[in-house]
């Protein structure tokens, strides 16, 4: 088999590839060059940055296999970037690691698995892929603490069918302690928890700097309607935000709802941010048949899943659930297996 | 492999090493030192700096050694830029190396008047549009004498010409890296100020790079320090890389003749078996004033990064142009200046021959290609 191995410069793509190439299998390489900022500089935190680029050609290297770096900088642009500003713009919460797996990992990766004369794409994500009845199984990884399949539920039965997770049977701890066994330079390297291209800095600044136009001000109104303040632009606001508010109203107060259109951010109580259910757009079903009735639904990246039921396109929890925002994803489990995924289009309680 | 990509770097020719050899291990002092083996190195270093400026018909005092292209481009236009003439600014074209482009941004940044004059379809500067840039402040006008993507040879006779009866006081500056394989470079013939080169293009050394400054042209060095070379650039000298400099130099300029027609004509059948083979490739390569060594052509329909990818396991080494740090094949500002579509430029595919290449390599890289793009469509 030849993988086309997607390497980010991190220690679970690095063992991936390594797995693969121990494996027998003939192995290409390649880093996606994804972003530089407005003047054109490489980031310098999160993955897929030009040091990354570096640490995967050495990785490569040193398992010699052949290495390239793809440009994907427009793509990424017009699918994630703007989409995550303009995310902001509309008042939703994106998540741009999802958006970056569909419009341009996965999709860009496995069209061009021909072109490379690949037969399988090959990630470094901690989730488990197999087949099972003539259907392919995406369940969480071994390490439930570093599971990734949560940003995985976008992805379909043709897409899983050429795609390997060899990382997703290990433990982050068995991965680094592989990656050292290898004597690669990655295996004690840090893990990125920022976006890429906003790197350390607050992603307010970056929409500052990128999107100055989408600031307008407007009114924080309380939720019988009464304006108790101003704000410069509703991206400085996220549901269920308590800190930062600018206003002071003796009881914890929190953002319940924004209203881009009037560019409104309503404040309420605690208990008015319970949901009860949420409209879903743009859904996938991971394991290959629509779904309805119970499910486990997890919508973040690392929270607890809880009990909801599917109908149609809404999913109404089982129990209210606080600080849910549109333009979330959400993940349908079946315990560990993955069933399908989609982004919350809104709320309802 | 069959390597196609001269214009990113160059085996070094036989002997070379050789040559270098003793200099970085048994006559190993420090040219400005006061003992034996330090004269001993010293008097190397003037013998290779004088068979060096001879190559180009300078005077020795005229080279000043530097570590390549990049640094005496910076050292062209910065030195010139920030140097006692009241004069400040950089003209130059949309299709220079990032050496000469960023060094002039990097300039602009910091407040001095800067202008990047366009080209035609084909690459070409039009010298007037280029002298209408030139101001009472323009300190340099920096043209290379032919482009590294496409291997444009632009008319740097008619430029200085031009420049010289309109704004004497004006200084020339020349990058030449990608030409002295196949160029006669006279630099009183050319008229140039400053001209920039650099071994490795041409079966010499990395590392190693001078930059020919005409007695008398006022510049500011980059590299403050010991005062080496004149004062125009302080640093411990590379005896070793100076030797192979030297050596490379006079090789390549005796190889000059043989150079032109024979890889000449081993570019030209690549290109005619291509196109034979593929009638819709482009040629972004201009048909005339064309350096005998590059070749620049677009393949509709394929995306570059997948050719060259498949071109590198079939053991064909090419490029999308210039080599930058994460070495991933970004749109071509060179064929962007010339008009092609972003698209376009993804389709193109550089081809660079050099001292090394036989004519059957011409034959098996044009028939690798052939099958390569027939079952990438």
């Amino acid at each position: 088999m030849r993988a086309l191995v997607a390497m980010s410069g991190g220690v679970d793509s690095s063992v991936a590839a390594a797995m693969m190439r121990q494996a027998g299998h003939e192995v290409v390489g390649v880093t996606l060059k994804l972003w530089s900022g407005p003047g054109g500089e490489a980031p310098t935190a999160g993955c897929c940055t030009l040091s990354d680029a570096e640490d995967a050609r050495r990785v490569a290297a040193q398992l010699d296999i052949p290495y390239y770096v793809l440009d994907y900088t427009e793509e990424f642009r017009d699918g994630v970037v703007d989409r995550f500003v303009q995310d902001y713009v509309s008042g939703r919460t994106p998540n741009p690691c999802i958006e970056c797996n569909r419009t341009v990992k996965f999709d860009r990766l496995l069209d061009g698995l021909a072109d490379f004369d690949c037969d399988v794409l090959v990630t470094g994500h901690h989730a488990r892929n197999r087949l099972e009845d003539g259907m392919w199984a995406l369940r969480r990884g071994e390490d439930r603490a570093k599971d990734q399949s949560y940003v995985l539920s976008m992805l379909t039965q043709p897409e899983l069918a050429r795609t390997r997770f060899p990382v997703g049977d290990l433990t982050k701890t068995s991965v680094r302690a592989s990656a050292a066994e290898m004597g690669l330079r990655t295996a004690a390297k840090p893990e990125s928890m920022d976006i890429c291209f906003v790197g350390q800095r607050d992603y307010r600044a970056f929409l500052r700097d990128t999107a100055p136009e989408v600031f307008a001000p407007g009114p924080v109104v309380a939720s019988d309607g009464a304006e108790i303040g101003r704000h410069d632009g509703v991206i400085g606001f996220t549901v269920g935000q308590r800190r930062g508010l600018g206003v002071a109203l003796g009881e914890p107060r929190f953002v319940v709802r924004i209203d881009a259109g009037t560019s409104t951010v309503v404040l309420g109580r605690r208990d008015e941010l319970a949901i009860a259910g949420v409209r879903l757009r743009q859904v996938t079903w991971t394991a290959g048949t629509p779904v309805t009735g119970r499910v486990m639904a997890q919508y973040r990246a690392h929270g607890e899943p809880v009990a909801a039921t599917l109908h149609d396109d809404r999913l109404l929890f089982a129990e209210p659930q606080e600080a849910v925002a549109p333009g979330q994803t959400v993940a349908f489990y079946d315990g560990e297996r993955v069933l399908g995924g989609a982004l919350i289009a809104d709320t309802f309680q | 492999m069959i390597y196609l990509d001269h214009a990113a770097t160059t085996p070094m020719r036989p002997g070379i090493w050789e040559a270098m050899r003793p200099y970085a291990n048994e006559v190993f002092g420090n040219s400005s030192g006061v003992h034996e083996v330090s004269r001993r190195a010293k008097n190397v270093l003037e013998e290779a700096r004088e068979r060096i400026a001879a190559t180009i018909g300078a005077r020795p005092q005229e080279i000043v050694l530097t570590s390549g292209g990049t640094e005496s481009d910076n050292l062209a236009l910065k030195g010139a830029a920030l140097s006692r003439s009241p004069r400040s600014g950089v003209v130059t074209i949309a299709t220079e190396h990032d050496a000469v482009r960023e060094t002039a941004d990097f300039l602009r940044r910091l407040g001095l008047p800067t202008a990047l004059v366009g080209v035609d379809e084909d690459g070409a500067v039009d010298i007037d549009s280029l002298l209408g840039r030139v101001t009472a402040e323009t300190a340099v006008i920096s043209v290379m004498c032919l482009n590294n993507e496409t291997g444009v040879i632009h008319d740097l006779p008619g430029i200085v010409a031009a420049a010289r009866a309109h704004h004497p006081e004006v200084l020339i500056h020349t990058d030449a890296v990608q030409a002295f394989s196949s160029q006669d470079l006279e630099v009183d013939a050319l008229g140039v100020d400053m001209l920039t080169l650099t071994g490795h293009k041409f079966g010499g050394p990395k590392g190693a790079g001078l930059l020919y400054v005409r007695e008398g042209t006022p510049l500011e060095p980059l590299h403050h320090g010991g005062g080496q070379e004149l004062g125009r650039r302080s640093g411990t000298h590379n005896v070793a890389g100076a030797v192979g400099l030297a050596e490379a130099m006079e090789a390549a300029k005796d190889d000059r003749l043989r150079f032109r027609t024979e890889v000449g004509q081993i570019r030209d059948d690549f290109e005619k078996r291509v196109i034979a083979g593929l009638p819709d490739v482009v040629v972004n390569t201009p048909e005339t004033m064309r350096s005998p060594h590059h070749l620049n052509l677009r393949f509709p329909g394929v995306r570059n990064q997948t050719l060259l990818m498949r071109l590198d396991r079939a053991g064909v080494a090419a490029s999308a142009g210039s080599a930058c740090q994460s070495g991933a094949a970004t749109v071509s500002h060179v064929l962007e200046a010339m008009g092609l579509a972003a698209g376009e430029a993804r389709e193109s595919v550089r081809f660079s021959f050099g001292w090394d290449n036989t004519p059957e390599e011409a034959v098996d890289a044009a028939d690798l290609v052939l099958g390569l793009v027939e079952g990438l469509r």
